[in-house]
């Protein structure tokens, strides 16, 4: 048991059988044994745990070659360090918190067998992507988390938007992934070796090449994590399954962009073009979605774009190098949110719909979900003393300090987070009831999850020191005039949220109201999307369809038989290869054939 | 005479099937023809492991002239164990039809395909390379759809247009070299005027087989008119002639030829990938749309090719050998499809994800694998193409990286419109259909294959590090 636990590549195999164990057993199978898949995510994080407890700390590595041809060797392999393990913990713990409410919340839907083993496929694929080696295997364990995501966001693969929406999501982070295999090129052109340990000390080798290498994986990561202009599938992704969204479109797969610039980081910091590229494509991202936030009445779009926001100041703070405070605000993130998103499941299993204007009054019929719920909103809104105080206090501190225009945006997007998250909590949670459904607790299984990250919103704060040890870096710690601005934007955002927000939904119509257009452009996302689909998708699809009709067939075909033709016309003997007489062929394949053996004796 | 032996058993088989033919039998027919594929590729089988890590050579001949040499190393064993088993595949995709000359053209393909991999001298590398034509082209003439006269024909006349130049080509090499076996061909070496007349004339004949653009047009139609099990020989074996005579015969007659001509067979790879995945892109007909995906994966096998290294060779046959399972796949299962609602049209279908599962849940598995996911044998031979392509030409290759998101691209809208969303026309699947046990059997060994590959790609290509090495350094400044 201990020997297994010391074994990294465990957390890919112990999730990978409970998948297949799942996809073999089927629909009977699950009925019982749906419990297996618990299993599998509490290994994982159990395995980053007994490696961040062991006494030596130093990385436990293993690899073996995959394709060997002349002396090139490519090797696929894992590497444990503080780092992974880390990942391995968040992802293990929130997985299991996941499997269990999906118990619940999945009920006796048809396609049960189906949901968890993919879901067992994705942890294992995810611990896959933490402990890699090099680029190689955390390219193949990133497409499989990829394609585990699509399946389940397609999960309800018979409704055309989830079905819509898998495939964009899945394409729009594959436009992204051309960036790494683009980065492996130029790493395996320059370098030879796809390891990290021999690409992270290659700055010099890589000379020129090393601030292409950079901005082509920060592509690849921007599509992973949703951060603009690769932004566009996340919201589509609500489609999937709540308890998925929390897992994956909230917690950990959207996080691998920022773990993969973490990971890159002793290149990174070389390149100033990639970490500026970081930097301002996390500072709009996070502005952006915050606004597009205040105006969701989708419940999960609100989440959505509020994860596509935190993820964008996890962007900025790479961008200025504190990669640390990124790893932190990764971790304190995907327990808040992670919460919220089960929250929100709760109360969507209980009352059937997303829409905010028709909740309300939910803390008396779900009192357990209610308190959890206002322990996740406050994280994320930065109120002080939990979690998300902490670690984002410590971007705002490093880019205000480094970057006070990138700083001020990010504040302003601090004001934004307070106000929606007020609007969310009280649309869903205050008043009065409005709609007809009875709503009320779920059973246990969805309940117990949601007090169980509740723990870590409320108290991981605290495990910023020991987070940065861990990563071998010095602690920071809270800035206190960092603090006292950001407490004071909290509680401007949190009591304007109030204000607007304590009659009832009447608060959408009066900021509509107050702010002109600029509500309809909150609500359409700047139109961004719509552009995208009209401007760019569909006119690539046309080009595509001209491209078939009018020069594949018509030119590029006609000319060839018209080459055909002409040879035809041009004599008799030619005449002979296109007029369907076999005997003709028979005997000019012999007339070769003949010379060719005439030529062979002559050869001797 | 394990070599004679792999081709004399199909074409044994196939005599004996027109024989059987005879007793008006259909069960006798199909069995037969089953027994005999299926003993040829065991004998298939044998060659990859009677090869070591090494290879095998053979002559035959009477009265000490020895006219027809055969030989197998790392390079070609890898193809005659596909073509074996994709020789089970087509039998087992024809297996409702009554048909003994169907079957017969089968296993005789299936002869001619291995002599061509097996040929060590260039006499009987053409013979075999002709012989190819004639099978394949009764089966699409015949067994084909509406158009199928003319699409035999048209591939027909290409493909012999390419080997009349071909055959310039091998008659200027036996001229020169004053040989006809490779060996003797190659070691007497060409000089350098006559390496590049003789490499672009046997590249023409290549490159319509491979095919790349512009001389693809014959593929789609010919794959649109072709029988399900001509469209799995054509794509699965047929496709792999042409990067394989490359390497074997165009790179070792003319390796100083081959060298100069690395850079335009980069283009014309790189070409492959981004057309043929638009033209894929814009099709609504699922065979044409596999037709086209075809050239976008021989692309990024042109790619490796073009490397030319021994890693990018092994990359080429990878690639080669997966999309032989792949193509086979889905060409399979359109085949199935449309012989339960007579349409390909991806308008037409829609929701099959909950209407026929198995087959929906094959049909995903066969278009990741073909968009190329990790894990599954699509994956290995894109990545070493472009990552040998980055190492051999720079930034060219980095077209066909974004080939690989035009891949998911044309595969994954085929999976939405066809097993996705709801039926666009309810009654064309009333019932849920079954897999009959011979379509069970065929997709298990295919997808038994993709998931090996992909999961180590070793299997194709370990044991032909030595020959790899060995044509890598026909070019190449030795160290």
């Amino acid at each position: 048991m201990n020997e297994l636990l010391s074994a990294p590549w465990s957390a890919v195999a112990v999730p990978l059988c409970g998948a297949l164990l799942l996809a073999v057993g089927g629909p009977r199978f699950v009925r019982a044994g749906r419990w297996v898949a618990v299993l599998g995510p509490l290994w994982v994080a159990l395995v980053g745990a007994a490696h961040l407890t062991a006494a030596s700390g130093e990385s436990v590595a293993g690899s073996v070659a995959w394709l060997r041809a002349g002396g090139a060797v490519l090797t696929v392999g894992y590497s444990l360090d503080a780092l992974a393990a880390i990942m391995l913990v968040v992802v293990g713990a929130v997985a299991a918190m996941v499997m269990v409410f999906s118990v619940g919340y999945m009920g006796e839907v048809s396609g049960l067998a189906r949901y968890f083993a993919v879901l067992s496929a994705f942890t294992a694929a995810m611990s896959g992507l933490v402990i890699a080696d090099g680029l190689l295997t955390l390219f193949v364990a990133w497409e499989l988390v990829g394609v585990c995501s699509y399946l389940l966001i397609g999960f309800w693969f018979t409704k055309p938007a989830a079905a819509d929406a898998a495939m964009k999501a899945f394409l729009v982070t594959r436009l992204g992934d051309v960036g790494i295999l683009v980065a492996m090129g130029l790493v395996w052109w320059r370098v030879g070796d796809l390891r990290y340990s021999a690409v992270l000390g290659a700055a010099d080798t890589l000379g020129p090449a090393l601030g292409a290498v950079c901005i082509a994986l920060l592509v690849g990561a921007a599509g992973k994590s949703a951060q603009f202009p690769l932004h566009i599938w996340l919201p589509d992704a609500m489609e999937g399954p709540t308890p998925v969204s929390a897992l994956i479109h909230a917690a950990t797969m959207v996080a691998a962009g920022v773990f993969l610039l973490a990971r890159f980081w002793p290149l990174f910091e070389s390149s100033p073009a990639a970490m500026t590229g970081a930097l301002w494509v996390g500072v709009l991202t996070a502005t952006g979605a915050a606004i597009a936030a205040v105006s969701q009445r989708d419940i999960k779009k609100v989440l959505a774009y509020s994860t596509i926001s935190q993820l964008g100041y996890m962007f900025a703070a790479l961008g200025v190098g504190a990669w640390v405070a990124a790893v932190f605000h990764l971790v304190t993130h995907a327990a808040f949110k992670a919460l919220l998103f089960l929250g929100s499941g709760s109360i969507i299993h209980a009352t059937g719909t997303q829409d905010l204007h028709g909740m309300g009054g939910l803390r008396r019929a779900m009192p357990a979900t209610a308190a959890t719920w206002v322990v996740g909103a406050a994280a994320l809104a930065g109120v002080p003393g939990l979690s998300g105080f902490f670690s984002k206090d410590e971007i705002l501190h490093e880019v205000l300090l480094h970057a006070p225009l990138a700083g001020a945006m990010l504040t302003a997007a601090a004001f934004l987070t307070a106000f929606y998250v007020s609007r969310m909590t009280l649309l869903a949670f205050a008043g009065e009831p409005r709609s007809g459904v009875r709503a009320h607790e779920g059973p246990p299984s969805m309940t117990i999850p949601l007090v169980f990250l509740a723990i870590p919103s409320l108290l991981a704060g605290v495990s910023g020191h020991w987070i940065a040890l861990q990563l071998g870096e010095k602690a920071k710690g809270v800035d206190p005039g960092t603090a006292v601005l950001s407490t004071l934007v909290v509680a401007a955002g949190a009591v304007a949220g109030w204000v607007v927000y304590r009659r009832g939904p009447a608060g959408d119509a009066t900021l509509r109201g107050v702010t002109k257009g600029l509500w309809g452009a909150s609500e359409s996302a700047f139109g961004f999307d719509r552009a995208i689909r009209e401007r760019v998708a569909r006119p690539v699809a046309a080009f595509a369809s001209w491209l078939y009709e009018r020069v594949d067939r018509r030119v590029v075909d006609r000319a060839v038989e018209a080459v055909a033709r002409g040879a035809r016309s041009a004599g008799a003997a030619l005449s002979d290869i296109a007029n369907g007489d076999l005997q003709g062929y028979a005997a000019l394949m012999g007339a070769g054939l003949v010379l060719l053996l005439a030529l062979a004796l002559r050869a001797g | 005479m394990l070599l004679s032996a792999t081709i004399a058993t199909p074409l044994a088989g196939s005599l004996l099937v027109l024989a059987i033919g005879r007793l008006r039998s259909a069960d006798a027919v199909r069995w037969a023809a089953l027994t005999a594929a299926v003993l040829s590729a065991l004998q298939a089988v044998r060659v990859a492991f009677g090869i070591g890590t090494g290879g095998l050579s053979e002559a035959v001949g009477v009265h000490g002239a020895r006219f027809w040499h055969l030989a197998a190393d790392g390079l070609s064993a890898p193809l005659v164990v596909l073509t074996g088993l994709l020789a089970v595949v087509a039998v087992l995709a024809s297996w409702r039809l009554d048909s003994a000359p169907h079957f017969a053209l089968l296993l005789g393909l299936t002869a001619a395909v291995q002599a061509v991999f097996l040929a060590a001298d260039l006499i009987a590398f053409y013979v075999a390379w002709e012989a190819v034509l004639i099978p394949m082209y009764f089966l699409i003439g015949v067994w084909g759809h509406e158009d199928r006269r003319r699409a035999a024909m048209k591939f027909f006349v290409y493909t012999f247009s390419g080997s009349v130049l071909m055959l310039a080509g091998i008659l200027l090499l036996m001229a020169e070299t004053r040989s006809a076996t490779f060996e003797a061909a190659f070691a007497a070496g060409l000089s350098p005027a006559a390496q590049s007349l003789v490499f672009w004339l046997l590249a023409a004949g290549f490159l319509v087989k491979v095919p790349v653009f512009p001389l693809h047009t014959w593929l789609p139609d010919a794959h649109v008119e072709a029988p399900t099990a001509g469209s799995v020989l054509l794509a699965g074996v047929l496709l792999k002639l042409g990067p394989y005579a490359l390497l074997r015969v165009g790179l070792q007659a003319a390796p100083e030829a081959f060298e100069a001509a690395r850079p335009a067979l980069a283009v014309l790879g790189v070409i492959g990938v981004v057309y043929g995945a638009a033209m894929a892109f814009a099709q609504s007909d699922l065979k044409r749309l596999v037709a086209y995906s075809s050239i976008a994966h021989m692309g990024f096998v042109m790619l490796a090719v073009a490397a030319g290294t021994p890693l990018g060779i092994a990359g080429a046959l990878i690639g080669m050998v997966s999309h032989g399972f792949v193509a086979a796949l889905l060409f399979l299962l359109v085949g199935s499809l449309y012989d339960r609602t007579g349409t390909r049209d991806t308008a037409r279908l829609g929701g099959l994800g909950a209407r026929w599962p198995a087959w929906a849940t094959a049909f995903i598995f066969a278009a990741l694998a073909s968009a190329g996911l990790p894990g599954l044998s699509g994956f290995p031979g894109e990545f070493v193409a472009i990552v040998e392509g980055f190492a051999a030409f720079g930034w060219l290759a980095a077209a066909a990286a974004a080939g690989a998101f035009l891949g998911a691209a044309y595969n994954l809208r085929a999976v939405r419109r066809v097993c996705h969303g709801e039926a666009a026309e309810p009654g064309l699947v009333a019932e849920i259909p079954v897999l009959r046990g011979h379509e069970v059997a065929a997709i298990a060994i295919l997808a038994a294959g993709i998931v090996a590959v992909g999961l180590w790609p070793g299997l194709v290509s370990g044991a032909g590090s030595a020959a790899m090495e060995s044509l890598a350094s026909t070019w190449a400044v030795g160290p």
